[in-house]
């Protein structure tokens, strides 16, 4: 059965990648999408198996992959609870967004390849999920990168859509050097890549030292820290975060599969895995405490500033991705796999109503040109607005909470619970965070659901109605996008004084909204259904079965937390919505008045802390200088030189010699034999 | 051993000469008339003779002359490419209007009369039959450059050929003379025996003019100079004549007399061996790429493939020397073909026409043609998966068997430029806007047959004749050690 989970995904992969365009969109949408839903529906029985402790964590064997010397690695796939959990959120958000797709991809002419890529990506991830060693997930790991490479590209006639692309792709370059590194040490270390092997050899490795690049370090902590650099690039962690933002350029349902619930939880799920390695040493906990919570404050913030939506759900991603990795780093692994399970939903819901706004705009993604959309996208809006709700965690103590409420506050008290210094400092930045979580997210909702329409201003809104006014139907800079306009507005010429430009925004096809639907459940009861066997001190010793490292006493203490520690995350989130209601909807001059006063911090924020400009300046022009100095002078200054052109010059030269030689004259012929006659003689005699 | 036995060994001489003189008495009657029914008649016996290679073999002559699987082998090559060199020309002579460019009964005799002096090259154990046959053979070619006699750069061709092939013959006598001198012998067992004994002063001399001297047969660098104005200039039947079945000749008699008769000198005679190889590839390599003419081109590419059929003959070994004879055993066929080739490059009149640059889009007129071309340049260039690969890595693996690292490795990269102009030609072909002018059609049958057949053989096909090439190439020159 969980062969069939892992490999369906591949088939169809194959079949629609390979058939393309001579098997046409439709079967290759229905083949795709189909595989997702099968897999889907063999993934819950197996969660809910585990959920209900009938299930016992085992491997099945697929084949052998590499037998070198010590070196014996397998291809099999293990299950056990954590794979349970990554399996339904992988499955379950991957075949929404297959079905999504058939509505947000509609008009685009390589559908069969966009599906292929989903299905391809989804494999990989499954077989990340499913690996019982470190090189099988670190297949999955590359795989999961390319297919996310190839989806950010996608519309890779768009300059800034392959830049993005690459820059993704180099940037997790970064992290997996890292993680290979760690996979290298590990088998140096414990002379096996088996995980179960090497977590259960860890506590005796615990305290010897190693030697790495002239020094000795802690055996555990290296080892700990180089794997946790590759989680970093994967997960976009402060350092590595650069390329997530700009993977926006990907299509919406992209953003929402692998840039928001399943890819970037890779680097979380693979500390939770190894969380028994972690657990060995305090010091890579402290950076996996101190590296998760600098990125929470930092994405919160500048996801405080951005205008495009997509950016602002992207850096809450991040943010969010924060979250759990401290959650990690203080030992609360359970919490952190509960947040992203939750976490999965309510971001994909988000994503996915973001792209069912921006299919209704016309392909807008700038929030300071909605306004008002809540009438006019009513299914929409409600998604949205559930969504919201689960990532603010609005909920009532003891009685109901959306998904969010649970899992993110778990954390909070985790954090604090842990008692430890940098558990401390992950709690006040984590209910900072959520401050400005609370804020971005209703802000996102204010400007795009309420107020005034502040459309007329948008060029995207400008061409759809220009379009459809059938003067030319052609390529507008849009088309490329996949969309077209939306032919059906007849009097679009109205008054341009309400701020529609005329145009009237659309809900989207039930293949969109069915998925939202969906999600929409997810994030409303994802919490209040899971959370006794996620979190609770008993149960989840069972559920978990040591598939993670459970700290059953952190749990206990979770629950002890004083009464203001648990109320603080719903007291900053109130304190956020206010904020918001009166900056956005209340009074709408104070957002410009608060950027004119403070020009240099919103300067700072909206430039993403000046983030990618220092990169460029220490990495990415000294890079290039030097390539263009081997370029230039080392390979056609001097290989190419002497090398291959300087032959290819003296070869045609030879050759006019002996065009000169070649006379014609009898007697320069013979004097040239004559002349080899006695060279050869007078060789023969002196050799 | 008596005389009938001896001739009874030298069998498929006999047949070719007396064929030869009854077929001259033929032409003698019959007159210009009779050239299509003298032309397949020497075709047949070319073939009566190959058959007759299937005799016993011995020593024939007491020694003169030595009947083996190593003079069959070359026979059996000569005879292919002399039968076709008689095949293909009736159709070049011909013109549009039905007049002919001066093609006379007496040029399938004379390729009879050469073929019987290539016999005797590669079978002679002595360096007086070897001169023989050589002169019968030269003789009979400078005619034939020159075989349209009205045409001047004909006539200056077979002068040419003659005034320096006189001058090689010199050379080469000049050898024998020093090598009779100071060996007392002209037999090949005798001067092996006189060379074991330690090479004097005299005897290392006639070694180097007897290879300067056969070196001019073979046209390895530097003694090529004629090669290129003499292949331009003879009718392109007798070039596809001299680009295969004396080059075949000459390298096999050049190899028995370095391994039968000089063997004990082998370090001696491979120091000039690895020079021509060496210069020839070289040579032969950068001289054609600035070729407009495509025989001129073909003859450098000639002087190219020598140097690598002499990188085969500088390891001495038995295994180097079936390198070389399978080497001759393809180029032969590639040549051919290319020729064949050549040959349809002709305007509507029916006039040769030589200029590459006429080539030029030949693919959308004639796709057929094209292919070929494309097939025996590729072949030539040594690409695989094209027959033409094979003896080259056989040539080089048997260097590199040897020890001869650095002469496998120029080798190697003188085919690379030898790659560029043959290729350089199928880019013209394929990817050239074309020119005004336009080839007439092909409607001969034996010239598409030939070519057809050759294409064949050296396309990977050819690849399945290697377990048979191999063992003959392997006997042939087993029975030389």
């Amino acid at each position: 059965m969980i062969q069939l989970i892992v490999f369906l995904p591949l088939l169809a992969a194959i079949v629609a990648g390979l058939g393309n365009r001579t098997i046409g969109n439709v079967p290759a949408k229905l083949v795709t999408t189909g595989a997702l839903f099968a897999s889907c529906a063999l993934s819950w029985p197996i969660f809910i198996s585990f959920l209900t402790g009938g299930a016992h964590a085992h491997v099945v064997p697929v084949l052998d992959f590499i037998r070198s010397g010590d070196l014996s690695v397998d291809w099999s796939l293990r299950v056990d609870t954590l794979t349970s959990v990554m399996l339904v959120v992988v499955t379950t958000v991957s075949a929404l967004v297959h079905l999504y797709s058939w509505g947000y991809m509609s008009e685009d002419d390589s559908q069969p390849r966009f599906f292929a890529y989903l299905s391809l990506f989804t494999f990989a991830m499954l077989m990340l999920v499913t690996s019982d060693n470190l090189v099988q997930m670190f297949f999955g790991w590359e795989g999961v990168g390319l297919a996310s490479y190839l989806l950010i590209g996608f519309w890779y006639k768009k300059p800034s859509a392959s830049a993005a692309a690459i820059k993704a792709f180099v940037v997790n370059r970064v992290g997996d050097f890292g993680f290979s590194l760690g996979i290298f040490g590990t088998f140096l270390v414990f002379g096996t890549v088996s995980i179960p092997a090497i977590l259960a050899a860890s506590p005796d490795m615990a305290g010897s030292t190693i030697g790495f690049l002239g020094a000795r370090f802690d055996v555990m902590t290296l080892l700990c820290l180089l794997l946790f650099i590759g989680a970093m690039g994967k997960s976009a962690q402060l350092g590595l975060h650069t390329w997530l933002p700009d993977a926006m350029e990907g299509p919406t349902p992209v953003s929402a599969l692998i840039h928001a619930a399943t890819m970037v939880t890779a680097g979380v799920f693979m500390v939770c895995r190894l969380s028994p390695m972690f657990e060995t040493s305090e010091t890579a906990q402290h950076v996996v405490t101190y590296v998760g919570a600098a990125t929470a404050l930092f994405a919160a913030t500048v996801g405080t500033t951005q205008f495009d939506i997509k950016r602002v759900i992207a850096y809450s991603t991040c943010s969010q991705l924060g979250y759990m990795f401290f959650a990690a780093g203080v030992g609360a692994y359970n919490a952190a796999m509960f947040h992203l399970f939750t976490h999965a939903f309510f971001k994909a819901l988000l994503f996915l109503g973001a792209g069912s706004v921006i299919h209704a705009m016309h392909h807008e993604q700038d929030m300071r040109y909605y306004g008002g959309l809540r009438k006019h996208i009513p299914l929409t809006f409600w998604a949205m607005m559930a969504g919201t709700l689960a990532i603010t965690g609005v909920g009532v103590l003891g009685v109901f909470g959306f998904a969010g409420f649970y899992s993110k506050d778990a954390i909070i008290e985790a954090t604090f619970a842990s008692g430890s210094e940098s558990g401390g400092i992950a709690f006040a930045v984590a209910v900072f965070a959520a401050l400005l979580t609370s804020f971005y997210s209703w802000r996102l909702v204010f400007l795009t659901f309420y107020g005034k329409p502040r459309w007329e201003q948008s060029e995207h809104i400008q061409h759809a109605v220009h379009d459809a006014h059938g003067h030319d139907h052609d390529d507008h800079a849009h088309a490329a996008h996949g969309h077209d306009a939306h032919d059906e507005h007849d009097h679009a010429h109205g008054s341009v004084s309400d701020g529609t430009a005329g145009y009237h925004p659309h809900e989207s096809p039930w293949p969109m909204l069915l998925p939202l639907a969906v999600l929409t459940i997810g994030a409303i009861a994802a919490g209040y259904v899971f959370h006794t066997p996620f979190l609770d001190a008993e149960h989840g010793a069972a559920f978990w079965q040591g598939s993670l490292a459970f700290d059953a006493h952190l749990m206990h203490a979770m629950h002890e937390v004083p009464m203001w520690v648990k109320m603080s995350a719903s007291a900053v989130m109130l304190t956020g919505f206010v904020i918001a209601w009166f900056a956005y909807v209340r009074s709408p001059g104070i957002p410009a008045a608060f950027v004119s006063q403070f020009r240099i911090l919103h300067d700072f924020l909206y430039r993403k802390w000046y983030f990618d400009e220092l990169y460029d300046v220490i990495f990415v022009k000294p890079a290039f200088a030097i390539g263009r100095f081997l370029w230039k002078r080392g390979d056609e200054g001097t290989i190419d030189r002497f090398g291959p052109n300087g032959v290819a010059a003296l070869v045609v030269s030879g050759s006019r010699l002996a065009g000169r030689l070649q006379s014609g004259y009898v007697y320069s012929y013979a004097l040239v034999m004559l002349l080899g006659l006695a060279a050869a003689a007078t060789w023969a005699m002196v050799g | 051993m008596s005389y009938a036995e001896s001739l009874s060994l030298t069998l498929s001489e006999v047949i070719l000469a007396a064929g030869a003189l009854v077929l001259l008495l033929v032409a003698g009657w019959a007159g210009d008339k009779a050239t299509r029914l003298i032309s397949w008649i020497a075709v047949v016996l070319l073939a009566v003779a190959g058959l007759a290679l299937l005799g016993p073999a011995g020593a024939a002559f007491g020694g003169q002359y030595q009947a083996d699987s190593f003079a069959a082998f070359a026979k059996v090559l000569i005879y292919f490419a002399a039968g076709a060199s008689i095949l293909i020309a009736p159709r070049f002579f011909q013109l549009a209007d039905g007049s002919h460019m001066g093609l006379r009964a007496e040029y399938p005799i004379l390729i009879l009369l050469a073929c019987v002096g290539m016999g005797m090259m590669v079978s002679a154990g002595d360096l007086l039959s070897l001169y023989v046959g050589l002169e019968l053979n030269s003789l009979a070619a400078y005619v034939l450059a020159s075989f349209m006699r009205s045409d001047q750069r004909s006539a200056e061709a077979g002068l040419k050929y003659f005034v320096l092939g006189a001058l090689a013959s010199g050379i080469l006598l000049y050898g024998i003379s020093l090598v009779y001198g100071f060996t007392g012998t002209t037999a090949f067992d005798g001067i092996a025996k006189a060379y074991g004994d330690g090479v004097s002063m005299g005897e290392l001399f006639g070694l180097v003019f007897v290879f300067a001297g056969l070196a001019f047969k073979v046209s390895a660098v530097p003694f090529h100079m004629w090669t290129p104005d003499v292949y331009e200039g003879a009718p392109t039947p007798v070039t596809t004549f001299f680009a295969s079945a004396p080059k075949v000749a000459a390298l096999c008699m050049a190899i028995r007399v370095a391994v039968v008769a000089m063997g004990p000198a082998a370090h001696q005679w491979q120091q000039i061996v690895i020079f021509a190889a060496l210069a020839s590839t070289i040579l032969g390599g950068v001289a054609a790429i600035n070729q407009t003419n495509i025989k001129r081109l073909l003859a450098y590419s000639s002087i190219n493939n020598v140097g690598f059929a002499l990188i085969g003959l500088a390891a001495g070994t038995q295994q180097g020397i079936a390198a070389v004879l399978t080497y001759l055993a393809v180029y032969v066929v590639m040549t051919i073909g290319s020729f064949v080739c050549v040959l349809q490059m002709r305007d509507a009149e029916g006039r040769p026409i030589e200029a590459i640059s006429a080539l030029a889009g030949l693919s959308r007129s004639r796709p057929g043609l094209s292919a070929a071309f494309a097939i025996f340049m590729f072949s030539l260039a040594g690409i695989p998966p094209l027959f033409g690969f094979w003896p080259k890595f056989l040539v080089f693996d048997a260097a590199v068997a040897v020890g001869l690292l650095p002469l496998a490795a120029v080798g190697i990269a003188t085919s690379v430029i030898g790659a560029f102009y043959y290729i350089k030609i199928v880019k013209i072909i394929y990817f050239d806007e074309p020119g005004e002018e336009v080839f007439a059609a092909n409607n001969n049958v034996v010239e598409t047959g030939l070519m057809l057949l050759t294409a064949l053989a050296v396309s990977p096909i050819g690849y399945l004749a290697i377990p048979v090439l191999g063992q003959l190439s392997d006997r042939a020159a087993g029975s030389l050690f």
